[in-house]
């Protein structure tokens, strides 16, 4: 698969940005916040980073992705008929019926590795993969994504000791730290404490970046990638909603579609960062 | 195989046997454990196969997630706790991470029924057969001695889709002369012409023994040993209630939407006649022996023969 440069990476992700909006406006429901936060992580792992061929989805030594915060799926979706594992009409099929594209991933899907939605799940779930790649002594690499509201679960922490416990460290955590959740700020609703810390003592090596800026992305996987036997964690500060200006930072946006009149004006936004970067 | 029959042996121990056996069989089985090895009886296999055996602690959510991530990469995992935690604190994760997306896990949970004990009521497991086999994919195995649970077992770690092995604690007296288990096929332990008895676990050799008095009362009781609540053998059961014209059912678990509900969902669609269901109603279990329980809880040969008569009586 054929790198991108920076500007491509932008520019993918503005594509991207487009896509997950259309589909979510024309299914009429779904997870608009939280699937435009995760735009640039999905770009630098997919487009940059992980070994996986769109022609064999299921080759036994590909890098896996889990999704664990399922409801961002439209994110996921874009990116994965992007690459070629669906055809890109089936995007527009979003949670409508018959459609292999639930509103919350459903397994059996080309390129999707788990079915997710119930929030705790997905950690877990990948150490399990790890384990089954270190006992066919496989190198290759698990990417789990997980929301900060999330990390409310507790099965999220048990998956971070059994981690530990077993120095799985071809498994990369990444939260997308967008600092909102339903409720409204994470905060507010359950504070995150000392997150970093936290992930420190429960045996992880933790970096933490702007999960917009591809830099500071790549920064920080080349940083995990040469870490010790340790699970790796990036914390990716991310924006809810990043991209659309009345999108941004507003809990509201978490579990609602853009309107016809909001997809054309935030369309029309992405249009002018698209003409920005030339 | 006969002469090395036990006379008593635990299911758990039953299952423990066949673990070891499938570890040498195939290298893609392995063991997930939630900090209760010995007593799941997991043990055996990880003295002899500990590269294949995965400790996570007292943290049943996390297990039952792993089971379905190992299982994605083509092992055949075996999660092992005691049912109450295994069905009850872990069932989003046995419902989501596993059978949502139709893996081959296996879940055995021990300690079923209230022949756990002096536990008591939150070791007790009474609800399993009830929350596995309404989840969409869910085989519910419930094997009535140690050999059963063996083939159970064996059986599972074949069938491509998730499964739940109801285990229990005690010993309980090998069945002689019965059908090898099916996993899927109802085993008829005894035909009859009066009644039909359909149990499963540590209720079948009791119902056994129950049909042996009703028949010195010249009441002619079948026996099923239905052993898979789910999917369940529609076919025996309408056959066995066409011919007897009455059904008992006795489990060792809450009487609502266990093994006889089940029963009474297909003979209630295809062929309704009276049905009596034993088992505990609407209470938590509580410490003592277990002869003491199934005596407390209604539970003995002598109830059975009791509610027997009293159905076959019923108009």
């Amino acid at each position: 698969m054929q790198k991108l440069d920076e500007t491509g990476m932008k520019r993918k992700s503005i594509a991207l940005r487009r896509d997950i909006l259309t589909m979510l406006s024309r299914a009429g429901s779904g997870h608009t916040g939280g699937s435009l936060s995760i735009v640039e992580i999905l770009v630098e792992l997919y487009y940059r980073r992980m070994n996986i061929d769109p022609r064999e989805p299921s080759k036994r030594d590909r890098d896996r992705f889990v999704l664990s915060k399922g409801h961002a799926c439209p994110a996921l979706y874009a990116v994965l008929a992007d690459l070629g594992f669906f055809p890109r009409e089936e995007l527009w099929t979003l949670r409508k019926l018959g459609s292999r594209l639930q509103g919350h991933p459903q397994y059996g899907l080309p390129g999707l590795e788990i079915s997710s939605g119930s929030l705790g799940q997905g950690l877990s779930v990948a150490v399990g993969l790890a384990l089954a790649d270190r006992m066919d002594s496989l190198d290759n690499k698990v990417y789990c994504l997980m929301g900060d509201g999330e990390t409310n679960e507790g099965q999220i922490w048990e998956a971070a000791m059994t981690a530990s416990h077993y120095s799985l460290s071809r498994l990369y955590g990444i939260v997308d730290f967008n600092k909102l959740q339903i409720d409204g700020f994470t905060c507010d609703v359950q504070h995150p404490g000392e997150f970093r810390h936290k992930w420190e003592k429960f045996g992880w090596h933790t970096v933490e970046v702007d999960g917009h800026d591809f830099q500071q992305l790549s920064k920080g996987f080349d940083e995990l990638d040469g870490a010790s036997d340790r699970p790796k964690l990036m914390i990716a500060h991310t924006v809810k909603g990043k991209g659309v200006s009345f999108i941004e930072n507003k809990a509201g946006w978490h579990g609602i579609a853009p309107k016809e009149k909001e997809l054309a004006s935030a369309l029309e936004e992405l249009k002018e960062q698209e003409e920005a970067l030339i | 195989m006969p002469q090395e029959r036990k006379e008593k042996e635990s299911t758990r121990d039953g299952f423990g046997r066949a673990l070891l056996d499938l570890g040498e069989k195939d290298s893609n089985v392995v063991v997930l454990s939630a900090d209760l090895t010995e007593s799941v009886r997991a043990h055996w296999f990880q003295e002899k196969y500990p590269e294949r055996f995965i400790s996570h602690g007292v943290a049943e959510q996390d297990m039952i997630s792993a089971a379905a991530g190992l299982a994605l990469s083509g092992k055949i995992p075996f999660a092992c706790t005691f049912g109450a935690f295994a069905s009850g604190r872990a069932w989003d994760q046995v419902r989501v991470s596993v059978a949502y997306m139709n893996l081959n896990v296996t879940i055995a949970g021990t300690h079923g029924g209230i022949s756990v004990g002096g536990d008591g009521a939150t070791h007790q497991a009474l609800e399993e057969i009830a929350l596995m086999r309404i989840i969409p994919h869910m085989t519910v195995v419930v094997p009535a001695d140690g050999e059963e649970a063996y083939d159970a077992t064996v059986q599972a770690a074949a069938i491509k889709g998730p499964v739940y092995l109801r285990l229990g604690r005690s010993a309980v007296p090998t069945l002689m002369d019965k059908p090898p288990l099916e996993t899927g096929k109802a085993s008829v332990m005894k035909e009859g012409e009066d009644i039909t008895i359909v149990a499963c676990g540590h209720m079948v050799f009791k119902s056994l023994g129950a049909a042996a008095e009703l028949e010195k009362k010249g009441i002619n009781a079948g026996v099923i040993n239905l052993h898979t609540p789910a999917p369940i053998d529609e076919e025996a059961l309408i056959a066995a209630a066409k011919k007897t014209g009455r059904v008992l059912t006795v489990e060792e678990h809450s009487v609502y939407g266990g093994m006889g509900s089940a029963v009474a969902e297909v003979l209630v669609e295809n062929c309704p006649v009276p049905m009596k269901m034993m088992g505990v109603k609407g209470e938590f279990g509580v410490s003592g022996e277990p002869d003491q329980l199934y005596e407390h809880f209604g539970l003995t040969e002598g109830h059975i023969v009791e509610e027997a008569e009293k159905l076959i009586k019923r108009k």
